[in-house]
């Protein structure tokens, strides 16, 4: 390859990976700081280039140079910031003192809403923003041509570091941004405003994200994908170099530039997995990304995140669990044949958000890659029955929890060797890894188009029957599950949860432990994952991408983190909602994001929470930790 | 720490937030009732599509779909089943086959609609084209492009519309066949789209072009393409050709990157289309000039009421039509002579009046090829070129899609199972 060519494609990768950095370092910074995995950064970064390409051509109306091009750019991000600061003091503020994952629940309703409104203010057309004046051209680089824009773009990375490095050191503010990045607790306990520190944290977040969002109008068009195309990829970013590290985005903001630009030239059709691959590699040999540090509070006894304290079901309680599972019985008795699949529906979320709560509250393994294993359970059943052994559905049934053990066994593997946040980022690449084997092993998967034809054996495929079918598996899987949690093997996982070195310290081994029960939620989803391949008649990746991980986590996290039964209410309550706002209106995505924000805000312990806080009150206990069940 | 205390707020505004997350739980059961009863009232077409996620395309299908169902029951309904007039009934998809099917259901057993149309992703296309064939119920897919819907995923109660994907590239490969390019470069979207074009291109072009020969591609992610370099990449490979399979914001990035560079100076581009307004519109005055492509130039057909069509859709949407728009008229039309021909909503009846049914539609005659279920609506093939600071297309004909249909032969054996 000749070297003029090499330089040539190392300057786009050094361009791209400047955009990346300056989108990343401001999710890094507002994780720091708030401890929040906000996925509405993505959304900052869209409506960046969104209230660019309104308000740029404005200004080069008025007056055509590169200082009205930029004075645009930056009156975006600012503009994007004051959006942060309004979602910080109306809602995030407000969730604060509740399980720091639930604010993740609620940035994820944030997602949803920015994604319509974009529709709805800018319409459905891509918006193709101005170039920069002056910056049209392509500049001769060794006898090629390379847009002088994206020269820019180069410098302006190095630059944003620079300014932030100068704000970390030179501020009162950024002294406190690094010093609550290391111990927020004790920035509390000296009496520094934190609603302030946070708002300003926001504004600073928001505004990176909003201006890597306007930089781009001359590149990109503004369209209304583009939130989530950036989010993964800054995350990856920002866990690749360390959470909470600026120098640690960049450097990975870098690597992975460069290693897009000359990987493609390799295997031209590696890019779906590049970026995971990477992240994996990286987590398994350095826990804490490039630059992070064990987080300081790690050593200390947190507040429990999960199920604090268990209990048997009360006589009452009893009673309810035994007649809302004779109405679920009743339901293809008494409602129409779609209700009945909306009913085998919300069954199957159920057990799958069960097993994920198995992992979370029980274990206090974060998973934002729980799908993989719902899709490789619905892989195997799906291409058992399809495939060249044309296996009968019972065996298929059998098959798809033994794969998914096996899945989850080994990516378990290396996943319980690391914590927090760290941990779920590693789940997330080992499901984009099993997203893209499905997606780009079309021989065997039938690629994104998936394998049709997944229909149960005759004697279960009426809808009634099937429903049963479901019933009695799901059930009897929760049933079990929920014995594992009050067996003495849950137990073992809930003291390593709230402190592994203590829990090491009178000998409870506590990796061996947590791969287990990795391996064992892993079954469980890939049970549900088969029979919704089989419910579905088709199965394809998006069984096992991002989007359905999350829905299970808000299940999780609508129904109650800190309590048992409560995921189940969560997926029945938000598979209804799902279904009841589709049929209503294209803009569903909007109202689903309004309910989701207004149970966080109603409901901070989710719904089974709240219940268990009324009836705490309504006994006027004294409040001591509370006891779910 | 401050933020963590445990007071609580007043209950009222709890209680005010928890009914606004049920309200749409509420708002759905007032609704909940099943309409209309087979064999009397509006006949009911359950139409699903992507109206939210890809709203650039299917917006304005479903708008002219209802300038269709308003001329369609302005015109006396359906005549052969005395007069009823169509209902559609538009459903978002989700944008996923679990979504979709789930969707399905509720549009056949709770709106109890006559048949299923529509969809926009493949994946979710084939997903409802299989629950069809298990719930033995008529769907007529309009938009996928994936050959596997007609060929080896096909099914009897599956119809497809639009050109598929191997129709479409068999267009552009006989336009550009004969310029004597040997040396190809190939850029698509890494899917099943994009990945399935490039491979008929190879085939098709290896048939047509003795000496043809790929010096390399590009499979950028769907969506994220990184057009420095993509571009970087294919301009290495010094090819004499470039046959693109990018759209939407992938192309409008692709393209303003390519410009810059001078990708295309010297160069044939063939490019699948990139002549849809869809895809045209965002390009703007950076649309390339002298691209071979296929589209949809509305402004200069002027044949069978399609500039009656045109006026209609200006006046009533205060907008220029689409791709979508062309197709959702021509789909309502082909409904209207289906159960005309038909004369029952009965399932089976309709599958027998759609087979080999020929339709006049302001496109010009399209059939439905009973072999495949295939309809012979093609598209326009032409160049792309500059008017204003909008992109265009010249030298446009249009390529009936009965003369690139796959062939019979192919047809049967991919069918066999």
């Amino acid at each position: 390859m000749d070297p003029s060519f090499l330089v040539i494609q190392a300057l786009s990768g050094f361009a791209s990976a400047s955009s990346l950095f300056i989108i990343a370092s401001g999710l890094t910074i507002v994780f720091g700081v708030t401890r929040i995995v906000n996925f509405a950064h993505g959304s900052f970064y869209m409506l960046g280039a969104y209230i660019a390409v309104t308000i740029v051509p404005r200004l080069l109306d008025l007056s055509y140079s590169p200082a009205a091009f930029f004075l645009g750019v930056l009156l975006s991000a600012l503009l994007v910031g004051l959006i942060g600061v309004a979602v910080e003091v109306l809602l995030l503020r407000r969730i604060y003192r509740v399980p720091e994952l639930f604010q993740l629940l609620a940035t994820f309703g944030i997602v949803l809403i920015v994604e319509d409104l974009v529709l709805k203010v800018w319409g459905p057309v891509d918006i193709a923003g101005p170039r920069a004046p002056s910056l049209r051209h392509g500049v001769e680089i060794l006898g090629q041509r390379f847009p002088a824009y994206e020269l820019v773009l180069i410098a302006v990375g190095p630059l944003v570091l620079g300014l932030l490095w100068l704000l970390m050191h030179r501020t009162r503010f950024g002294v406190l941004i690094r010093a609550a990045t290391q111990d927020r607790e004790m920035v509390g306990a000296l009496g520094v405003n934190q609603a302030r520190l946070f708002t300003l944290t926001l504004f600073l977040g928001a505004s990176l994200a909003g201006l890597g969002g306007a930089l781009q109008i001359p590149r990109i068009p503004a369209n209304a994908h583009m939130d989530l195309s950036v989010i993964t990829d800054a995350f990856v970013v920002t866990v690749i170099g360390g959470m909470g590290s600026v120098p640690g985005a960049f450097v990975a903001a870098l690597i992975i530039g460069q290693l897009q630009a000359f990987g493609i030239l390799i295997f031209p059709k590696v890019t779906l997995v590049l970026v995971f691959a990477l992240m994996a590699v990286v987590l398994v040999v350095k826990p804490w990304g490039l630059f992070g540090r064990p987080e300081a509070a790690s050593g200390r006894v947190m507040p429990p995140e999960g199920i604090p304290a268990l209990r048997r079901f009360r006589p009452a309680e009893t009673a309810l669990a035994c007649l809302a599972i004779l109405a679920l019985l009743a339901v293809p008795l008494v409602g129409d044949a779609y209700k009945v699949k909306v009913a085998t529906e919300i069954l199957i979320f159920a057990l799958a958000a069960f097993s994920l709560q198995f992992l979370v509250g029980v274990g206090g393994l974060v998973s934002f890659g729980h799908a993989a294993y719902f899709g490789i359970g619905a892989y195997a059943a799906g291409l058992l029955v399809t495939g060249p052994f044309k296996a009968p559905m019972e065996l298929a049934l059998v098959a798809a929890p033994f794969a998914a053990g096996l899945g989850a066994a080994l990516f378990g593997f290396f996943i319980v060797r690391l914590s927090g946040i760290y941990l779920a980022m590693l789940t997330l690449a080992f499901g984009q890894i099993v997203y893209a084997i499905c997606f780009q092993w079309v021989e065997v998967t039938g690629g994104d188009n998936g394998v049709v034809g997944v229909w149960p054996s005759s004697w279960a495929s009426g809808r009634s029957t099937y429903f049963y079918l479901v019933a009695a598996l799901s059930l009897t899987a929760i049933v079990l599950l929920r014995r594992v949690i009050y067996a003495p093997f849950g137990y073992t996982l809930r003291a390593a949860r709230d402190s592994a070195t203590r829990a090491e310290a009178i000998g409870l081994d506590v990796r061996t432990h947590r791969w287990l029960a990795f391996t064992l939620a892993g079954a469980a989803a890939g049970l549900a994952g088969g029979l919704y391949a089989f419910m579905k008649g088709s199965i394809d990746p998006t069984l096992t991408g991002i989007p359905l991980s999350i829905d299970f986590l808000v299940m999780v996290l609508v129904g109650g983190i800190q309590t048992v039964m409560g995921p189940l209410v969560g997926a029945a309550f938000f598979h209804a909602l799902k279904d009841a706002v589709m049929p209503l209106t294209e803009f569903w995505r909007l109202l689903l994001g309004i309910a989701i924000i207004a149970t966080v805000l109603a409901f901070p312990r989710g719904l089974a929470g709240a219940a268990e806080a009324l009836r705490g009150r309504r006994a006027a206990t004294p409040k001591t930790v509370e006891a779910s069940a | 720490m401050s933020t963590r205390d445990e007071t609580f707020r007043p209950l009222s505004r709890r209680t005010l937030l928890g009914g606004l997350a049920a309200a749409p739980l509420g708002l759905a059961a007032s609704r909940a009732v099943a309409q209309g009863q087979p064999g009397s009232g509006p006949i009911r077409i359950g139409e699903l599509n992507s109206y939210g996620r890809m709203a650039a395309f299917a917006v304005p299908y479903r708008n002219a779909m209802q300038l269709a169902q308003d001329a369609v029951n302005k015109a006396g309904g359906i005549k052969a089943l005395g007069g009823r007039p169509i209902e559609i009934v538009f459903r978002d998809d989700g944008s996923t086959p679990g979504d979709a099917t789930r969707v399905a259901e509720e549009l056949l057993t709770r709106e109890n609609v006559a048949f299923l149309c529509g969809t926009f992703l493949s994946n979710v296309g084939l997903a409802v084209a299989d629950f069809a064939n298990q719930r033995k119920a008529l769907f007529l897919a309009t938009e996928p492009l994936t050959d596997a819907l007609t060929m080896g995923s096909g099914n009897r109660y599956t119809f497809r519309v639009r050109p598929n994907t191997y129709m479409q590239t068999r267009m552009l490969v006989e336009a550009v066949k004969g310029r004597g390019i040997k040396r190809w470069a190939i850029v698509a979207p890494n899917y099943e789209y994009g990945q399935s074009a490039a491979a008929n291109f190879k085939k098709l072009m290896a048939a047509a072009v003795p000496g043809f020969e790929v010096v390399g591609e590009q499979f950028p992610a769907l969506g994220k393409v990184d057009a420095g370099a993509t571009v970087g990449a294919l301009s290495q490979m010094k090819a004499d050709g470039l046959f693109n399979v990018l759209f939407g914001a992938d192309l409008t990035a692709f393209v303003r990157e390519g410009n810059t560079r001078g990708l295309f100076e010297k160069r044939t581009v063939a490019s699948l289309l990139t002549g849809e307004p869809e895809y045209m519109i965002p390009l703007g005055d950076e649309t390339p000039e002298g691209w071979v492509t296929t589209g949809y130039p509305w402004e200069t057909i002027d044949t069978n009421g399609h500039k009656e069509f045109v006026a209609a859709y200006r006046a009533r949407f205060n907008d220029t039509p689409r791709l979508g728009s062309l197709l959702g008229y021509v789909v309502v039309g082909m409904i209207r002579d289906m159960l005309e021909k038909a004369g029952s909503t009965e399932t089976e009846a309709m599958i027998a009046a759609l087979e080999g049914l020929t339709s006049q539609t302001i496109a010009g005659p399209v059939t439905m090829r009973a072999l495949d279920h295939q309809s012979t609506l093609g598209a326009w093939i032409g160049e792309t070129a500059l008017n204003g600071r909008q992109g265009t297309m010249k030298n446009v004909r249009y390529a009936d899609g009965a003369n690139y249909l796959f062939p019979e032969a192919e047809v049967k054996a991919a069918r066999k199972a």
